[in-house]
């Protein structure tokens, strides 16, 4: 099922402040959408505002080209994990799941049989067979986020909505519950939409990924694109550990403030003037010093996921850069050289300029 | 024996401090203040013979005063069900003005001296009182009948039944109802499977509660209830009429039947309400 936001805009209840600022995204049929952004972005607004939880003033939502219906209709087009699951608790997790069969009219409802086999279904789907006749209560965490999913896909949705739904689990099952939903959704053909507030999870999970800030979009777009090309320099320092060094263009050159940083040539559509150059811990390279000349001194920081990590002290802070670890790296045995940023990405006033 | 006896008091190895003073004062306090006076009420009907109590049971007026107590606390705890989730459900979600105001005066019935309620519901009530006398002209009569004991006893019942949903109310989750919704459940299905289910077991306490309340109230019914033998008397002022006829063998052998009445509700509903509430306890 596709989804279309146009011009979405909401308002916080009583003030002027916009929840979401002229939100547009559309979500093709079968795509794993991420939805990420630091907390107040409007990540999960937008969510609740797609499901029919909240109302927006402007702007129109379609739903495979229409208009959303009421509650019931979206109800069996859309299925909806919240963030803390919000099971209910009084009923079994087979009675859970199969809430959504239960409340149908009597003359949709299937039988008895039949339901109970939905959730048994359901319940190896999940790989949770035998959790059914269990109380929510006494569940781990990881059940819980697998009934609730489950029971948002009990009444066969088409478009599935998962709010920050790895937030509680510890970082294993985090990992596992990950890809197994990755799978799911291809198995199942279905269309999600996913908000989180890590990264990491969205860039491993999604074909796509939204990042938002302050109520707007600021990029769409897939994982790769995202990496290599940032739009802005918070996205740059959102998707990824950062490091930004001040500095002039003149000439063709950026020139970096800092002594112990190399010049570099920049492409000639970078206008001169002040400008911040951004780049991610391994795309730092090293050369070795001028006798003479000004150094930076490195010191050994571990080795973790076959990087090297070392530290060079700057003049006033520390920068983190990763070197691949095998023996001879170009950093070994060198106790001090130069920074080369070359590899950097230029930011003017916040935005891309080269 | 001994051993385990020994260990126990000491505590066998718990980190608190005055573990036995502890235990010692809630033994004392509870043996002084309750376990004492329930034996000694289930001692003295006997001390004057079998005769006397076996006389006492057959006592018709007795049995017509008790089923007055605890059909009328029955209905009254029953009313107030619906009636207390309703006003629970305002103090919690609605975002009413003056819900602080309400929110005070809900603990009224509980603090005001009972036979102040008495008079004022008597006054309200009463063939010439303000509520009272339309309702009369319409035929129903409110005062010195059963009706009245029903409606002294919900007033006085009412805020067991808030106090004990509430909190219970403000920790259900809000989004259990928006999933509700988005499972397709309609309004009323998110009310009775969402909402009310899980606070059954709360609605059995308060229901337990305001029961036990109005089987023992005494000063806020007796101005309002008529006291007819037979017809309006509730058992707690047959006891007071018994012992001033110096009949003490007929009031403690009616202290007794209410008692172990009481007794056998508050078992009852205890067990309704574990039995309601199996999915909250996390194994």
């Amino acid at each position: 099922m596709s989804v279309q936001v146009e011009n979405l805009v909401r308002h916080a209840p009583g003030s002027t402040r916009r929840l979401l600022d002229d939100v547009s995204l559309t979500v093709p049929t079968g795509a794993f959408v991420a939805l990420v952004g630091p907390s107040g972005a409007g990540k999960t607004t937008l969510l609740r505002a797609i499901a029919g939880l909240d109302t927006f003033e402007h702007g129109t939502l379609l739903l495979d080209g229409q208009g959303m219906g009421s509650m019931r209709d979206r109800a069996r087009k859309i299925g909806f994990v919240f963030q803390n699951y919000a099971l209910f608790p009084h009923m079994t997790v087979a009675r859970n799941i199969a809430f959504g069969l239960d409340v149908l009219p009597r003359s949709e409802r299937p039988t008895r049989s039949a339901s109970a086999a939905r959730v048994q279904d359901l319940l190896e789907l999940m790989q949770i067979p035998d959790a059914g006749p269990s109380y929510p209560a006494r569940l781990s965490g990881g059940q819980r986020q697998r009934v609730a999913l489950a029971r948002a896909l009990a009444t066969g949705p088409k478009l599935l909505l998962l709010d920050e739904p790895f937030g509680a689990l510890d970082p294993i099952v985090r990992r596992s519950i990950r890809t197994w939903l990755k799978a799911l959704h291809e198995r199942l053909g279905l269309t999600t939409i996913l908000v989180t507030h890590d990264q990491d999870e969205a860039v491993e999970i999604a074909d796509r990924i939204v990042v938002m800030q302050g109520g707007r979009i600021v990029q769409d777009a897939t994982p790769e694109v995202l990496n290599q090309n940032p739009q802005t320099a918070f996205v740059m320092e959102f998707l990824g550990e950062a490091s930004s060094f001040s500095g002039t263009v003149r000439d063709g050159l950026m020139v970096p403030d800092e002594a112990g940083v190399l010049p570099f040539p920049v492409a000639a559509s970078v206008s001169p003037g002040p400008v911040t150059a951004m780049l991610r811990p391994y795309e730092i390279q090293v050369r070795p010093g001028v006798e003479g000349g000004p150094a930076v001194v490195f010191s050994a920081d571990g080795a973790r996921n076959g990087y090297r990590h070392y530290k060079a002290h700057l003049a006033d802070r520390l920068i983190p850069f990763w070197v691949p670890d095998y023996a001879g790296n170009p950093v070994e045995g060198q106790a001090s050289g130069l920074l080369d940023i070359s590899r950097a990405r230029l930011f003017r006033e916040g935005q891309r300029c080269g | 024996m001994k051993q385990a006896v020994l260990s126990f008091f000491r505590g066998g190895g718990s980190a608190l401090p005055g573990y036995r003073l502890a235990l010692a004062a809630t033994l004392l306090w509870t043996g002084f203040f309750i376990v004492l006076p329930l034996c000694a009420l289930v001692i003295r009907p006997w001390q004057d013979g079998v005769g006397a109590m076996l006389a006492a049971t057959r006592d018709t007026r007795m049995f017509a005063a008790l089923w007055t107590s605890f059909s009328s606390a029955f209905l009254a705890a029953l009313f107030n069900l619906p009636l207390g989730l309703l006003l629970a459900w305002a103090l919690v979600r609605g975002d009413l003005p003056g819900r602080r105001v309400a929110d005070a005066l809900i603990d009224l019935p509980l603090a005001l001296p009972t036979a102040v309620s008495g008079i004022t519901l008597a006054t309200l009530y009463g063939p010439q009182g303000w509520i009272g006398a339309p309702l009369a002209r319409l035929g129903l009569v409110v005062a010195y009948s059963r009706t009245g004991i029903v409606l002294a006893l919900m007033f006085v019942g009412l805020p067991f039944v808030v106090r004990t949903v509430e909190p219970v109310l403000k920790n259900l989750p809000r989004d259990l109802e928006e999933a509700a919704l988005l499972l397709g459940a309609r309004p009323w299905q998110v009310v009775t499977r969402v909402i009310i289910a899980p606070l059954l077991p709360a609605l059995v306490t308060g229901f337990g509660l305001a029961f036990a309340r109005g089987v023992g109230e005494y000063g806020s019914v007796i101005f309002i209830a008529g006291n007819q033998p037979f017809k309006s008397e509730i058992a707690p002022l047959l006891i007071v009429v018994r012992l001033q006829e110096f009949d003490y063998a007929g009031a403690t052998a009616i202290a007794l039947i209410l008692l172990l009445t009481s007794l056998l509700a508050l078992v009852l509903v205890s067990a309704v309400r574990r039995r309601l509430s199996v999915w909250g306890d996390a194994g």
